[in-house]
Parts: structure tokens; C-alpha cells; sequence
């Protein structure tokens, strides 16, 4: 399978199960684009009448294109067939370890913001907040259940998680005073709303956290129009200055500015810019998961608008670059050299299977987004995994399971999309969440494009 | 190639399960975006792949 297409002057064809990508000209771009569904003759026949007015293009060009098609072909990148699809049915016997959890330090917050799935961090449950006797025993859980696997995840949740500082300052003292004896490192990531943040958590963060993730919206106004304290005040005037000092003390470590957009701000590249204007370099910016009937929901009208503002992203940032202002964003990021390999292109995040979320009195969910929705626990941190036949769905979930990515293009990059995202969007964690399809494909184009031009302006 | 200019990726063709999926890499949606699905911007672990 290839996918063609054309955007900031370049053209280009990502050819699917090889995972190569090829930057061509106008006439190599038309015959490929043909040449599974016609024959050499009337692709001949068609360039040259569409290009009979370019003299640099003539029967013995065409030929020269044609030939390279082939050599592409043998050196499989391009038209390169599936490989893989039968082996993903294979997915369900596969062993799995779990590799990283999602600590629910607190469901409680100091903010109250409209959209939060986290439903103002309570979970649509009580508000909670998780001891070290739970943390050090999901510590033991994961360590236990984590076979040969080095590398370990542990990610302080919500942004609310800075409300319960002190036990997440012991969890990882106990993670760190172990380590050495499993032989694991633990990477851990702190999200927080910045609330809180004082010089020991700054301080502690930039020793221990291998990423922090800070959750900031844009610009003021886009900001404090859903992220209000508890007393109905923005936050965005408590949080910036806060933010801005814990990542210029951060020296260089991974952090991630991360807001989400609504419909309330579909020009959120504007939002990205402030946050670069700021300071900050390493940037997210999220659509909002809703229900339909919310007034911030993203609608069906706001996409080409957002198709439009993922471009002019991607334009600024090559501009950027340039100019030596260079910014990072999360979804654009793509090393085609050196990305996942394909049993992570298929298997995709993980949850509920390598990763798992632990609510503040010990129960498994297959991830944060599940958490609260108790057809969904999996177990606890004490007697273990327990529901294996949702284990098993789980690890079925990948980029072969849907229909509907038959025929995708990008479903080497998304694995088939979140299982959150399909759940509540379908009912079902194998449907699929198509808004997000749309705007994950745009950003694939996006990013693919980006690597094009910096190839054509190093060459 | 005049007309067709091929960027350098990792080559998937060839890979098996077998020979890929060591797991050490980071968990997708734990690092930044924790609403997405999204596997293309991980760093590989392994320093020849």
C-alpha cells in the first residue's frame, strides 16, 4: 500500500508496510499514483499528453521513471506487501510483562477545570488520596511482574498529583533504594497543573523525574476560560511564572508543555506560540475527548480549520529551525531512522496489557482513561491481575484488529488508534474513534512532510 | 534516481516479532499526550536498530 500526496510544495509517497518514504517530482509523482491502476501504455500515454508542453519530459524520461519504480519494487520500498497482517493474529498468545503503571496518587484537585475526563480528578467516584503502603506495593507489583524488562515506568497522575507530594516523594525514595537489587531502572514522569509547585518540588522533580508534564493551555484568556481554581478564578496567572521557573532550573531534562484544544480555540497554534513566546520548547497541544453535546466539543466544521492549523504548525517550526528558534512538538516528532520497531507499530500503547493504571486504593484499569468505569477493573496491586479475558482483549487491540485500518495508511504509526478514545466514542475498545483518525492523519502528514524538507535543505 | 529522491528510514521489511519488541522502549501515551494512541514519535531503545 502507498499513500500520495502533496503539501508545502513537496510531494510525496510514504510506501506503507516498508515504512519508506520518497520525496519525487510532479511526473514521477502521476505515474506512481497510476501505476497499480493502469497499464504502463496508458500512463505513457496519459504523461505525455499532460506534459506535452514540458520539454524536459519525453517517452525516454517516462521510461526512466518507470524503471525506477521497478528497482524500488526489488529493493522492497515501494508497493512492498503486508508481511505482518497474519503474525498480529498471533497477538493474543503473545507474553506479555508489565512495563509501566500510572500512579492515582490523588482524585482530588485544587483546580476545577470544565473539560477534565478526570471529572475535577474525583473519577466520577470519592476523592482519594493513594498512602505508601499502596505506592510501595505497586512498586513491588511492577517490579514483580516486570520478568527481564530494565526499563520501568512510573507516572505520577493527575495534574492534581502535587496534592499528595510527600507520598510521592517516599514511593520513589523506596523505588530508587531497590532498583539496584531487581536490576531495573525506573523512569518516572510527574504531570502536574503547577498549582503547587514550590522550590522542594522543583528541586526534587529535576533530581527524580525522568519527564515532567506540565499542563498549560495557551495563551491567558484560552487558559483561564476552562482551567479556574476552585473559587472560579483562571489559574493561568498562579501557574506561568511557576512553570517558567521550574524548566529554566530543569538544566536541558525532558519536560513537556501540554494543553489541550477545544472548540472554543481551534486557532490553537496560536496557543503553541505563546507558549513557545513564553520560553518553553517542548510543547503538546491535545484535542479535547468529549462528549458530542459539550459546548467545547470539536465538531465536524472545525476540521478543516484544524487541517489548517496543523500545517501552518508545521511551516513555522521548519521556519523556526532556520532561524535557529527551533520548537519541538509532541506529535511531530518522528525519527525514521530510528523509531519503533514494527511489534510496536502493531501493538501499539500497551494498556491493559504492558501498562496499567493503579487507582489510590490499589485497583487495576487498563489505563487512566479507564479508571472509575469498574467493567473495567482488572484486578489489584495485592491479589494481581484477575479478569485475563480482558487481558486478552487488550492484547488484541492492535493496528490489524479494526475494519475500519484495513485500508489505512497511518496505522503503522497509531496501531490502530487508543482504546480509550474507541470505547467512548463506539462502545467498544476495538471500534474506532474517527475524529481522532482525521486529525491523527493530518498530523502524520504533517510530520512526514517536515522530514522531507529538512532532507531537500540539507541536500 | 532524478526524479524520485528516497529518505533514509529504518527498514521495517524483515523485522519479525522475534527479532523486534525487546519492550525496554517508552509507553506511548505515558510521556506527553496521555489521550492518543500515537507510536511514530518513540525513540527506539535499541542503539543499532
Amino acid at each position: 500500500m502507498i499513500h500520495c500526496y502533496k503539501l508545502n510544495g513537496y510531494n510525496i509517497v510514504l510506501d506503507v508496510f516498508s515504512g519508506s518514504v520518497h520525496s519525487v517530482d510532479d511526473l514521477a509523482y502521476d505515474i506512481i499514483s497510476l501505476f497499480e491502476a493502469d497499464t504502463k501504455e496508458n500512463i505513457t500515454k496519459k504523461m505525455l499528453e499532460k506534459y506535452k508542453d514540458d520539454k524536459s519530459i519525453n517517452q525516454k524520461e517516462i521510461e526512466e521513471v518507470f524503471s525506477d519504480i521497478e528497482t524500488l519494487k526489488k529493493e522492497k520500498k515501494l508497493f512492498t506487501e503486508d508481511t505482518f497482517e497474519d503474525k498480529a493474529f498471533d497477538f493474543k498468545n503473545r507474553n506479555t510483562v508489565i512495563k509501566a503503571l500510572c500512579l492515582h496518587v490523588a482524585h482530588t484537585c485544587n483546580l476545577n477545570c470544565e473539560y477534565c475526563f478526570a471529572s475535577q480528578g474525583k473519577y466520577h467516584g470519592e476523592r482519594a488520596l493513594m498512602s505508601f503502603e499502596v505506592g510501595k506495593r505497586a512498586i513491588d507489583f511492577l517490579i514483580e511482574n516486570s520478568g527481564t524488562r530494565h526499563n520501568l515506568e512510573v507516572d505520577f497522575f493527575f495534574c492534581f498529583s502535587l496534592m499528595n507530594f510527600d507520598v510521592v516523594k517516599k514511593i520513589v525514595d523506596y523505588a530508587r533504594s531497590v532498583e539496584k537489587k531487581f536490576n531495573k531502572n525506573f523512569r518516572f514522569t510527574l504531570t502536574t497543573n503547577g498549582v503547587a509547585l514550590n522550590d522542594e518540588v522543583i528541586e526534587f522533580a529535576n533530581r527524580e523525574m525522568h519527564n515532567v508534564v506540565l499542563s498549560l493551555d495557551g495563551r491567558r484568556e484560552v487558559h483561564d476560560n476552562l482551567r479556574k481554581t476552585i473559587t472560579g478564578k483562571g489559574s493561568y496567572d498562579i501557574i506561568v511564572p511557576k512553570f517558567q521557573e521550574f524548566v529554566k532550573r530543569r538544566g536541558g531534562k525532558n519536560y513537556y508543555m501540554r494543553g489541550t484544544f477545544t472548540h472554543n480555540n481551534v486557532d490553537f497554534t496560536n496557543d503553541i506560540f505563546h507558549m513557545a513566546d513564553l520560553g518553553f520548547t517542548e510543547l503538546s497541544m491535545e484535542p479535547v475527548v468529549c462528549k458530542p453535546d459539550e459546548k467545547y466539543a470539536l465538531t465536524e466544521s472545525d476540521l478543516p480549520k484544524l487541517y489548517e492549523q496543523y500545517e501552518i504548525l508545521a511551516k513555522e517550526m521548519l521556519k523556526r529551525e532556520k532561524e535557529g528558534r527551533r520548537i519541538t512538538f509532541y506529535h511531530y516528532m518522528l525519527d525514521l531512522e530510528h523509531g519503533p520497531c514494527i511489534y510496536k507499530r502493531i501493538s501499539g500503547c500497551g494498556s491493559g496489557t504492558e501498562y496499567m493504571a493503579v487507582t489510590p486504593w490499589g485497583d487495576l484499569y487498563p489505563c487512566h482513561q479507564f479508571v472509575g468505569d469498574e467493567k473495567f477493573c482488572l484486578g489489584n496491586i495485592f491479589e494481581g491481575v484477575k479478569n485475563k479475558d480482558l487481558v486478552n482483549e487488550f492484547k488484541c487491540c492492535n493496528a490489524y484488529a479494526r475494519p475500519e485500518c484495513k485500508d489505512c495508511f497511518a496505522k503503522l504509526y497509531c496501531s490502530g488508534g487508543c482504546a480509550a478514545n474507541a470505547y467512548h466514542a463506539t462502545g467498544n475498545i476495538r471500534g474506532t474513534y474517527e475524529y481522532g483518525c482525521k486529525l491523527f492523519k493530518k498530523r502524520i502528514e504533517c510530520a512526514i512532510m517536515m522530514q522531507v524538507a529538512r532532507q531537500e535543505e540539507n541536500s | 534516481m532524478s526524479r524520485i529522491k528516497t529518505l533514509n528510514t529504518r527498514k521495517l521489511v524483515g523485522e519479525t516479532f522475534k527479532t523486534s519488541g525487546c519492550g525496554e522502549c517508552q509507553t506511548s501515551c505515558q510521556s506527553a499526550c496521555k489521550t492518543s494512541c500515537g507510536v511514530a514519535n518513540q525513540q527506539c531503545e535499541k542503539k543499532n536498530a
